[in-house]
């Protein structure tokens, strides 16, 4: 494994993970990584399919604690508070780092219940007033606002796929998450839908640290100031996205960006 | 000569046209230049073996509506019949005797007219058995040869076949339909001769039951008829008491199934609630009478109730609220399982507990699921009749106290069915309207539970 630490400017890691394994029951499928989360950068994760980038992403918000058999060694640390720690409280944890999914998947509620959701559940708005200017904040910044505003009261799952997955980013923008994760949030989506979903992420960038798995490297050039690229469970290369895309250290970063396997 | 036989026929005929079409493709494909043909052989083999048996069927099922007709007319020609007594049902006895002894089913007889019948039955068995089986063989023949002389080495056999299977199933799902609008049609004929003796506002309005089948037939008392009192009971028990009952252990053991139990509990609690669903009624009933009704008593004794009754509303319900937890339990179990795990992802990432994802967004994008369970299981609840007959009485009583006797719809069509009255008497065809009422309110609430779950469906997709 090599992280290239020493090519990137200094900057404070707002996540950290220190020699993270992740099993599935005897089944390897995170060995060992190692890596600092910028705060003011987007992250992207890339490799082949099942090369334990998405479940690596979700070591970072402890969504594999929903998964029976997984069990998660090593060190991960927000704010250098190690959040796998006994006593830390997940719900919590999910508030300061927000995950959008794969699939869209708004909630069979309104549009305006669907932002509502997480204000409500951590308490951050007293009173109707407050939670309305949350949620117009919350659209607004997701870019969906002039698209919806009329309609606040229908059915989430009524809006296109796009759509559908930016109410997604708005929801998790609205309980003010300081990271945002993104399990290949364009996979499900047309290509008109992806350009809005990346430029999104671009006026996103520096508010909150962006982690983003995707499958798709020149989306992973458009969108990200960090790359790490994985394969077989492991983080081969990590440095800067200008760098992994042209000037690799790593033989198999190479093959793989040069499209030789994948 | 049993309808038996001719089924074995038409199956050997049927597997003969089947293995003779089948060859007959073969020697297409042999000698088609590129080796094809438009439908398998076996789809060829099929298309002939259907033409042969589907028509011999037919045939069968007529032959045996009117063969034995036939079959006594012709001993009724006969000279040793005309001494018979003319009237109906000797005559039929000495009939059946021959018969018996003709076909072998008795060893002789024991009416000394019917001995001399005997040779004619037989002579009359036999000559239609032939007739029988020729007309069999020339339809299997006929079939036959009408699908064996259409196989071409382009014939669309497939299309056809797939066309008669496609009947066959829309035939099979009929029989349901049909028998479920015969249900519906003698019970509207029944219940219309009912509301010619009792009118139906007396009959739907009127709160006093208590019809007596003892009575002159001609001139019923209407005031006996109110069914008020019964449909009190059937919702008192079924719908309110079991609900209370069935409504939140059934949800809450769902949603512990679903959401807290490992795995390997959940394999041993939820066949062990199915089990629930398997215990006959009447064993349900025992219990409420010997156990439940009797506790429920001692209780009231204690808390001071001045002579409560051993048979009460509250034991019925309470045992029919057990025994209705699985159908609320499993269809909820399904309809909350069937959300997509992306919801439940979606929720627990926003920081939301458990509990805060059950409450605010599983139970919710369930619901018609769980409704529509919850509806089914009234349905069955009301329509329940062994727990109320053994733990309610059958003494009609419109009041809401839980520990009155009471008893419902279903109670009372048994009541009156059994009872001594005689059949065309108006308490006797009161339980048909009481039917009538019942099948409408089920049928509702089915109606009602499958447009709820149709809904359901569109959700998500």
């Amino acid at each position: 494994m090599t992280v290239v630490h020493d090519n990137l400017e200094p900057t404070e890691a707002k996540m950290s993970a220190t020699d993270v394994s992740v099993f599935y029951g005897d089944k390897k499928a995170i060995d060992s990584v190692s890596i600092d989360i910028p705060t003011e950068y987007v992250t992207a994760f890339i490799g082949p399919s099942g090369c334990g980038k998405s479940t690596f992403l979700r070591t970072l918000n402890r969504m594999n604690d929903t998964i029976p058999t997984a069990r998660v060694e090593g060190k991960i640390e927000l704010d250098g508070q190690d959040i796998y720690r006994s006593g830390m409280d997940v719900v919590q944890l999910r508030a300061r780092v927000g995950m959008v999914f794969q699939k869209p998947n708004p909630f069979p509620k309104s549009i305006y219940e669907n932002i509502a959701y997480g204000p409500k559940i951590h308490g951050l708005a007293e009173g109707k007033d407050e939670l309305d200017a949350i949620v117009e904040k919350s659209l607004k910044r997701a870019g969906l606002w002039e698209e919806v505003k009329d309609r606040l009261q229908d059915s989430g799952t009524a809006l296109s796929g796009g759509q559908q997955q930016r109410l997604c980013i708005a929801r998790a923008i609205a309980v003010d998450p300081e990271v945002i994760l993104m399990d290949e949030p364009c996979s499900a989506l047309d290509p008109i839908a992806t350009a809005k979903i990346e430029e999104l992420i671009a006026e996103l960038n520096g508010r909150y640290a962006i982690v983003i798995v995707t499958h798709s490297m020149q989306q992973a050039a458009r969108v990200s100031q960090r790359t790490a690229f994985f394969h077989l469970g492991k983080m081969v290369e990590y440095g800067r996205t200008s760098d992994i895309f042209t000037n690799p250290h790593e033989k198999r970063t190479q093959d793989y960006i040069t499209g030789r396997y994948g | 000569m049993s309808p038996a036989i001719l089924l074995l026929l038409a199956l050997g005929l049927g597997l003969a046209g089947w293995l003779a079409a089948r060859a007959r493709a073969w020697t297409f494909r042999r000698e088609s230049a590129n080796g094809r043909l438009a439908s398998l052989p076996t789809y060829h083999a099929w298309y002939v073996a259907l033409w042969i048996v589907l028509p011999v069927l037919a045939f069968v099922a007529l032959w045996g509506a009117i063969a034995p007709g036939l079959v006594s007319q012709s001993v009724l020609a006969d000279p040793a019949a005309a001494d018979l007594p003319v009237f109906g049902f000797e005559r039929q006895t000495i009939l059946n005797e021959a018969r018996a002894v003709a076909t072998g089913a008795a060893p002789a007889v024991f009416n000394p007219q019917a001995a001399a019948l005997v040779e004619p039955y037989r002579d009359a068995l036999s000559h239609y058995n032939l007739i029988g089986i020729a007309v069999t063989v020339l339809i299997a023949f006929l079939g036959g040869a009408y699908a064996f002389l259409r196989l071409r080495p382009d014939f669309a056999a497939r299309t056809k076949v797939e066309r008669i299977v496609m009947s066959i199933l829309l035939g099979a799902s009929l029989v349901a339909i049909l028998t479920t609008i015969g249900i519906l049609a003698s019970l509207i004929f029944e219940t219309v001769r009912f509301f010619g003796m009792v009118s139906p506002i007396d009959f739907l309005f009127g709160t006093h039951w208590g019809p007596d089948p003892m009575a002159n037939p001609d001139n019923p008392d209407p005031s006996r008829y109110g069914a008020v009192p019964l449909f009190w009971g059937t919702l008192f028990i079924g719908a309110i008491i079991a609900m209370i009952v069935a409504i939140p252990l059934g949800l809450m053991s769902a949603i512990y199934l679903t959401q807290y139990a490992n795995p390997r509990l959940r394999k041993w609690i939820k066949p062990a609630l199915e089990i629930l669903a398997g215990v006959p009624t009447v064993v349900y009933g025992y219990f409420a009478a010997l156990t439940i009704a009797p506790a429920i008593r001692d209780i009231a004794l204690k808390l001071g109730v001045t002579n409560p009754s051993t048979e009460s509303a509250l034991a019925a319900g309470l045992v029919m609220g057990v025994m209705i937890i699985p159908f609320v339990s499993s269809m909820a179990d399904d309809s909350i399982t069937a959300v997509p795990q992306a919801m439940r992802d979606g929720s627990l990432a926003m920081g939301a507990t458990t509990s805060e994802t059950i409450r605010r967004v599983l139970v919710p994008a369930a619901l018609p699921g769980i409704v529509a369970g919850i509806m089914l299981a009234i349905s069955r609840a009301i329509g329940e009749t062994m727990i109320v007959v053994m733990a309610a009485s059958t003494a009609a009583n419109l009041s809401a106290n839980p520990l009155d006797r009471m008893t419902t719809v279903t109670v009372q069509i048994v009541k009156m069915l059994t009872g001594e009255g005689s059949f065309d008497h108006p308490a006797t065809l009161s339980a048909f309207a009481l039917g009538f009422v019942l099948f409408l309110v089920t049928l509702g609430l089915n109606f009602i539970a499958l447009s709820v779950v149709k809904r359901y469906r569109e959700a998500y997709d």
